[in-house]
């Protein structure tokens, strides 16, 4: 083979419009489009008395109004829960536009339509809705003492218990040796896609037919939503995810409300209709995740190992659980990272706030996990004055352990069983990148210009390419083109590149004579979607798949051509050849033309194909079981997930007087198994890395106490310009896996997942301070140093001992 | 008086093409280039200024069309992502360096904010001394104002310096 471009930092296809302005984002479509602008509650928690449309009814230009009432049919039903589970014991989800309560500020109360967004805002401004305000829930204190409830009949709060244990955690404490526990908390974050959400629906009232695009990461269940929603036939309705400007996560949640009425408005109007949504919409009316505390029990011998862990979270799920325990049942299960636990017990208490929904950010509660148990080996290397580095050396899993059952349940429902991995390997390459061993030099020189010098890491596993399935087609045509399509979502990964690597590689073809089609369900009508670092491995294989299969069948048609066995025939460039025999080959257009016996000559190439043209006449021109056309299509659906994983370290220095943190260096070790693209990874890493940071020093949502969120906007809210983003140096190693074809693990979560835990350990490591709180701010860190009561690390006690800074 | 609902018909040149829009007068200049003028290229992001995905080039200088109305661009010359390349006089284009750059260092994943920078980065870039070699503290300077949500910036920092050395050949 010798179009070998699987593993090649191939340039990206999708470049070439995006950097001309020719990308086709949400926003660009449906030029004069009537446009959709909400009402949206400014309260928290509130009964809607009354919904007053009058005065906008003068605004020329205003279409059409639409609150609760005007809903019918499944649509004033509650929106759908996603991922029911047995320990969500009290889902709850809100309605398209609210049905007499409000449970959060931004939940839409009324839809405007109007001739464009200007004007529907114009509308919306003038409608006045009269609320009576009922208590606020906000933050998991407050939750947890239920002192008021987010729904009437939920009173304590607690939307699900979700619980594993992986033996008798009890006992196993009381017989260790050592014993810690300790309380901390990480706030909310959210994903803020440069571009946020959008909808935009066309309805063709002679066929009765519904085109609709999504901002979205999963466009055949927002196509499957919107039938049983709008009680369409699903034959009747496409979706098209176009260029997505991000998405992170929060636009794998569907169906939005905004998915539904924009298309319910667009048939009931029989007009094109839009809504882009804006940037405070987005804030506190799409999705947040991160907020937990966690309580953490450590059980351990005198050299660290690990007897026992217990850990209890609280989990701040906001309003309503559409998307059910999802990141509840990845913290805890993904908390144990790359370690060998003996005895293991989580219980995720799930809270409900008056605060925007939770559901996956990039990392999707592994931050969260990798936090819990990366700090909870510093405490033990603390308590035992031993290095951080070998703790976590003594208690990693061995390469001779896999495959390696934690007797967990994953997210996909399926065992927590690590399918390879060399854990040793990775944190020997992250000790050399990072220079572990002259940490105390530098910091001595650190200290010598008057500033506090701290180094930390962080290790983690990630479970990736979650189930059930995806599937890939891919067809030669006789033209040489070769069209493929997978049914899940991009949103900047570069799909249309790496799945036509994979696909050139397979089939022997050039790679500009292939091209790639996702989330268009007109396409590939089965999919589930792109989240939880599965795009790669699952559409991934699914197209190689689909492309052997086209293989197969050139092979097979080729050989009957060039009378030759198929096992002496090799494509290379487009071409079947018989293998060391020069001169006896075919185009694989060609081929393509023949895979389709032809009455009709519509072109010269079509000719070849026509009855008279060809001679066999002892079997029919297609055979039973074959299929006219060069094409195929395949399905990957695995076992279970595969499970990637990576090791950060950071170096920080901390000014004293501003006590600024200065992230001084920052070291990847990364193993996504086989890589389609280094350059694409590469690329997932530090956009990874830079919300690890983000989330660690800058990002964080300041609700107040009545649920007003302080700073929902791009002023108040720190997303990192470059100015706050370290350099990051970058180190691989490839386990590959053994549950798919290609050997491929995820990328895209990564770089996420050890923020935090890196650079609480690193902060911890500069000041002698414990740090238990995530993020954290210059004046957080000066108050934390200020206060007496804080707690001092025993190995600022020992550096301070002998004299060095602490 | 004017009201928020009088219309104006601005006359600017776009991307090198006199052109002409009746918008009414509160409609900004993001919004009348892509709704009116039909250049999507430009995306707004946040419509408060912060991100810099919607900047264009208004007489050379980048501003941020989400903060400016088109009625104050009467007259001005506007250059949007569309006009940054050049006609090749062939029926193709040619890419500005820092286009190519872009693609070359990997340094846009999904593409929403690329515009603002783009647009940013090829007029620092022309307004310098191109036989220079270029500093990381110009490089900093010229990335500094726009956010990007996928990237981490590094490769676009990448992609700076290599549209600087691409623009200092050609300046040899």
């Amino acid at each position: 083979m010798t179009t070998k471009l699987f593993g090649e930092p191939v340039r990206r296809r999708e470049d070439a419009r995006l950097i001309t302005g020719r990308g086709r984002y949400l926003d660009d479509i449906g030029a004069g489009a009537l446009a959709a602008a909400f009402v949206r509650s400014p309260h928290a928690h509130a009964r809607v008395v009354d919904v007053d449309v009058e005065a906008a009814l003068d605004v020329g230009g205003l279409v059409a109004i639409y609150t609760y009432e005007d809903l019918t049919g499944p649509m004033a039903e509650p929106l759908p829960v996603l991922i029911p589970h047995p320990q969500l014991h009290a889902p709850r989800t809100g309605y398209p536009l609210a049905n007499g309560v409000v449970h959060h500020v931004g939940e839409p109360v009324v839809m405007v339509v109007a001739t464009d967004r200007y004007v529907a805002e114009d509308a919306a401004e003038r409608i006045v809705v009269t609320y009576e305000e009922l208590p606020v829930v906000v933050g998991i204190d407050t939750a947890r003492a239920a002192g008021s409830c987010v729904h009437p009949d939920v009173p304590d709060n607690v939307a699900a218990r979700h619980h594993q244990e992986t033996g008798d955690v009890e006992p196993a404490l009381a017989a260790s040796p050592h014993t810690l526990t300790f309380t901390q908390t990480i706030e909310r974050s959210a994903c803020t896609p440069l571009e946020g959400k959008g909808v935009h629906a066309r309805w063709d009232p002679d066929d009765g037919s519904l085109r609709v695009y999504s901002s979205t990461q999963a466009s055949t269940s927002v196509r499957a939503a919107i039938a049983a929603k709008l009680e369409l036939s699903l034959d009747r309705v496409e979706v098209i995810a176009p260029d997505v400007g991000g998405g992170f996560g929060v636009k794998i949640v569907h169906p939005w409300p905004e998915e539904l009425l924009v298309p319910m408005a667009a048939i009931r109007l029989g007009r094109e209709v839009k809504w882009a949504e804006d940037r405070r919409e987005h804030f506190v009316s799409s999705a947040h995740e991160r907020g937990q505390r966690q309580q953490v029990t450590v059980g351990f011998d005198d050299d660290g190992r690990l007897t026992a862990l217990d850990v209890h979270v609280w989990h701040d799920n906001g309003a309503y659980t559409p998307y059910g325990i999802i990141v509840p049942i990845i913290t805890a299960t993904q908390l144990v990272g790359p370690y060998a636990i003996p005895v293991y017990r989580v219980v995720v208490e799930s809270l409900y706030t008056n605060t925007v929904i939770v559901t996956p950010y990039r990392g999707a509660g592994r931050p969260q996990g990798c936090f819990a148990m990366e700090r909870t080996m510093d405490r033990i290397a603390d308590a035992l004055d031993l290095d951080r580095a070998e703790v976590r050396r003594r208690n990693l899993i061995t390469p001779d352990q896999f495959p390696y059952d934690h007797h967990l349940t994953f997210q996909d429902g399926r065992p927590v069983v690590y399918d390879s991995g060399d854990y040793p390997g990775l944190l020997e390459k992250l000790t050399a990148l990072v220079g572990w061993e002259s940490v105390e030099e530098r910091r001595a020189e650190a200290a010598g210009r008057g500033k506090l010098l701290g180094a930390g890491m962080a290790l983690y596993v990630e479970g990736t390419g979650p189930g059930p399935y995806e599937g890939g087609h891919v067809q030669v045509l006789g033209s040489g083109k070769v069209l493929v399509s997978t049914g899940l979502t991009s949103q900047g990964q570069g799909h249309e590149t790496v799945f036509a690597q994979i696909v050139a590689s397979e089939l022997g073809v050039p790679m500009e004579d292939v091209e790639v089609h996702t989330g268009d369900t007109r396409r590939f009508g089965y999919a589930v979607g792109t989240f939880a670092s599965r795009a790669a491995v699952m559409s991934g294989n699914a197209v190689a798949l689909a492309a052997r299969g086209v293989r197969e069948k050139a092979l097979r048609i080729a050989a009957d051509v060039l009378e030759a066995d198929p096992s002496d025939l090799e494509i290379e460039e487009g071409v079947v050849q018989v293998r060391g025999t020069p001169g006896a080959s075919i185009p694989l257009r060609t081929v393509a033309v023949l895979s389709n016996p032809l009455r009709y000559a519509f072109d010269e190439a079509a000719k070849q194909a026509t009855q008279f043209a060809t001679h066999d006449d002892t079997r029919p021109p297609v055979a039973p079981g074959d299929a006219p056309g060069l094409e195929h299509r395949d399905y990957y659906s695995p076992l279970r997930s595969t499970f990637a994983s990576g090791a950060h370290a950071a170096v920080v220095e901390v000014d004293p007087q501003t006590w600024e943190i200065d992230v001084v260096q920052y070291a990847v070790v990364h193993d996504c198994g086989n890589v389609v693209n280094p350059m694409i990874v590469e690329g997932q890493v530090h956009g990874g890395v830079a919300q690890g940071v983000a989330g660690a020093l800058y990002e964080r949502m300041a609700y107040d106490a009545d649920g007003q969120l302080q700073n929902a906007s791009f002023m108040d809210f720190l997303v990192p310009y470059a100015s706050e983003v370290p350099d990051v140096v970058i180190d691989h190693q490839q386990t590959p896996s053994p549950l798919n074809p290609l050997g491929i693990k995820g990328a895209g979560e990564a770089g996420v997942i050890p923020g935090s835990a890196a650079l609480a350990s690193a902060i911890e490591d500069a000041v002698g301070r414990r740090v238990a709180a995530m993020p954290i701010s210059p004046s957080e860190l000066y108050d934390l140093v200020r206060d007496p009561s804080s707690e001092r690390t025993a190995a600022a006690g020992r550096r301070a001992g002998t004299g060095a800074t602490a | 008086m004017t009201s928020i609902d009088t219309e104006r018909t601005v006359s600017l040149t776009v991307n090198g093409v006199p052109r002409e829009a009746r918008v009414p007068v509160r409609r900004v200049l993001a919004d009348a280039l892509r709704d009116d003028l039909g250049l999507t290229g430009t995306h707004v992001g946040c419509a408060h200024g912060v991100c810099g995905s919607c900047t264009v080039l208004v007489d050379g200088e980048p501003v941020r069309s989400c903060l400016v109305l088109a009625v104050q661009v009467e007259g001005a010359a506007v250059t949007t992502v569309e006009g940054l390349a050049r006609d090749d006089h062939r029926g193709g284009q040619v890419l500005h360096p820092v286009q190519e750059a872009f693609r070359e260092c990997h340094a846009l994943q999904c593409g929403f904010c690329t515009p603002g920078f783009l647009v940013t980065i090829a007029a620092g870039l022309e307004a310098r001394d191109a036989t220079q070699e270029i500093t990381e503290e110009e490089v900093d300077e010229l990335v500094g104002g726009n956010l990007c949500r996928c990237t981490g910036y590094a490769n676009i920092k990448k992609a700076v310096r290599h549209a600087a050395a691409t623009m200092r050949e050609d300046a040899r």
